[in-house]
């Protein structure tokens, strides 16, 4: 499923140097309340299964657009759709390598 | 210690085998000792704040990305509370991993009992609270955080932390709850809920007295305090509405509450969504002021004279580390230190402030009066920094 989705989505661009910073931002911002291994915290786990079977894009509008009456903030001043959909791709690849 | 191995697992024991720190000194105390976590490399270094230096490091801790640790009572052993539910006991005078156990799969924190017998983990997964023996780690009691129609939900648990009587209070994030719980030499646990504590609580902490649980709520504006001396009396607000319908700032990272500053006949606390600290008064918990601050706070630590709060702050302000006095309620001092600036702590007199500046990899070290950089110390990442002074202190 979570391949078919892959497939049928093209790929974000972000220059390597910005990948970096969006690393970093991942493991360590994102990490403070997903976990530095996003197995979850008080944030729900986000990992390549709890992720299948959800769009890029809506999980991209998740990041941008937070989820109110919960902890998750909205990044869309710190992140461009394009980045977002990059880090849900992250994801999906699993983030454990990605130290 | 090569008799004791044996009780541990394949996996912990070569781990203990590949962890042992370098350089440890034969014969000393353990007054001026500490920790200092990596978080990202699931180590931590063994430091002295006598000559302010690094004495080894121990690895193979497992994920610390939220690690915190706390004391045996001697200021020998270091309970340190992995992620990944792992709880780590650390021998600072041998330099090496002493025991481990996975006691959970996700956890958050935990607490030792003012006896010193009991350590206590705050679990989200499975949601709930798990007691060991302090010598031996085996399991000694587990409380599930169990709410809703006949207990089916768990809640995840955070804000953990000793009370006074053999005891701990916690608070249920899901459940918008909070519990004390006594655990009787020989006798069956005691459990207190206190159901309707406010939506939301995120973390919790013990005012140095050992008198008032207060927990963080995120859900609303105000914060949560119980009097341990009078628990009939229930919950109480404090600082209800510091928001007064304001829309909140977004919230990239949760306040720590653990530490939070009590200086003198004042309670600094964290707004939540706001770059201001409250101050509240510590006797009627009315509000006395607040104080304008770089960005939204996350720690906020008394000089233990109380003369000066040190305040560092959320994502993206995260740089910064501010010096608040506390009789006239300004910032007097603000240092720029580099991205990712993580935790603080006081040598036990307050001489000397430690900061912890993960996207360096320094740990640095401050004269509290003359402000002048007196160490600096590399770290992998450093997050946490806990002095054993800890070991004596109700709540830490
Ligand atoms: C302050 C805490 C916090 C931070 C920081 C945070 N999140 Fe979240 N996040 C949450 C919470 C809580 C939820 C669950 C919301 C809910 O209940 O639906 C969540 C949900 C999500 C979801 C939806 C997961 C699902 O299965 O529905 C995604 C995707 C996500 N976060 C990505 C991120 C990314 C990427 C970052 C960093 C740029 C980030 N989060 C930073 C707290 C946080």
């Amino acid at each position: 499923m979570a391949t078919l989705l892959l497939a049928g989505t093209a790929r974000a661009e972000v220059p390597p140097e910005r990948q970096a910073e969006l690393r970093r931002l991942l493991l360590h911002d994102c990490g403070s309340c997903h976990g530095l291994t996003m197995r979850g915290g008080l944030g729900k786990p986000l990992l390549p299964e709890t992720l299948a079977g959800r769009s890029d894009e809506a999980l991209a509008e998740v990041i941008l657009q937070g989820v109110r009456g919960t902890p998750m903030p909205p990044w869309r001043e710190e992140l461009s759709a394009e980045e977002a959909r990059w880090m849900v791709q992250t994801l999906r690849q699993g983030v454990s390598h990605a130290r | 210690m090569p008799g004791r191995r044996g009780l541990l697992g394949g996996l912990a024991a070569a781990a203990l085998a590949a962890g042992r720190a370098e350089a440890m000194t034969a014969e000393r105390g353990t007054g001026d000792l500490g920790l200092v976590v990596e978080r990202a490399s699931g180590s931590v270094q063994i430091v002295e704040t006598t000559g302010r230096s690094a004495l080894g490091r121990i690895t193979g801790l497992g994920d610390l990305s939220h690690a915190s640790a706390v004391f045996s009572r001697d200021g020998r052993y270091a309970f340190v509370f992995g992620r990944d539910g792992g709880l780590n006991k650390i021998d600072l005078l041998q330099g090496e991993l002493n025991r481990r156990v996975l006691q959970a799969g996700n956890s958050i924190g935990g607490a030792i009992s003012d006896d010193g017998r009991l350590v206590a983990v705050g679990n989200y997964e499975p949601g709930g609270v798990r007691v060991f023996d302090s010598v031996t780690l085996e399991p000694v009691e587990d409380i599930p955080a169990a709410y809703g129609p006949e207990g089916a939900a768990r809640s995840k648990v955070v804000g953990l932390a000793d009370i006074p009587g053999r005891g701990f209070a916690f608070s249920l994030y899901d459940a918008d709850e909070v519990w004390t719980v006594a655990l009787p030499e020989g006798g069956a646990p005691e459990i207190r809920r206190f159901r309707d504590a406010g939506r939301q609580p995120y973390d919790g902490f013990v005012t140095p007295d050992g008198r008032h649980y207060i927990a963080g709520l995120f859900g609303e504006d105000g914060l949560t305090r119980i009097d341990l001396w009078h628990p009939e009396r229930g919950v109480q607000r404090v600082l209800p509405g510091y928001g007064r319908g304001e829309e909140p700032l977004p919230v990239f990272k949760m306040p720590h509450l653990r530490g939070w500053a009590v200086a003198g006949e004042q309670v600094f606390l964290p707004a939540i969504g706001r770059h201001e600290l409250l101050v509240a008064d510590r006797w009627d918990w009315t509000e006395r002021g607040r104080v304008a601050v770089h960005g939204q706070p996350v720690f906020a630590v008394a000089r233990p004279d109380g003369r000066q709060v040190w305040v560092n702050f959320a994502h993206p302000r995260n740089d910064v580390v501010q010096v608040v006095d506390t009789e006239s309620l300004s910032v007097v001092h603000a240092f720029t230190l580099g991205r990712g600036v993580m935790h603080l702590e006081f040598t036990p007199r307050g001489e000397q402030a430690w900061i912890s500046v993960r996207d360096i990899n320094r740990v640095e070290v401050f004269d509290t009066r003359s402000l002048a950089r007196i160490a600096s110390l590399p770290a992998e990442s450093p997050s946490g920094i806990l002095l054993t002074a800890r070991a004596g202190r109700i709540g830490f």
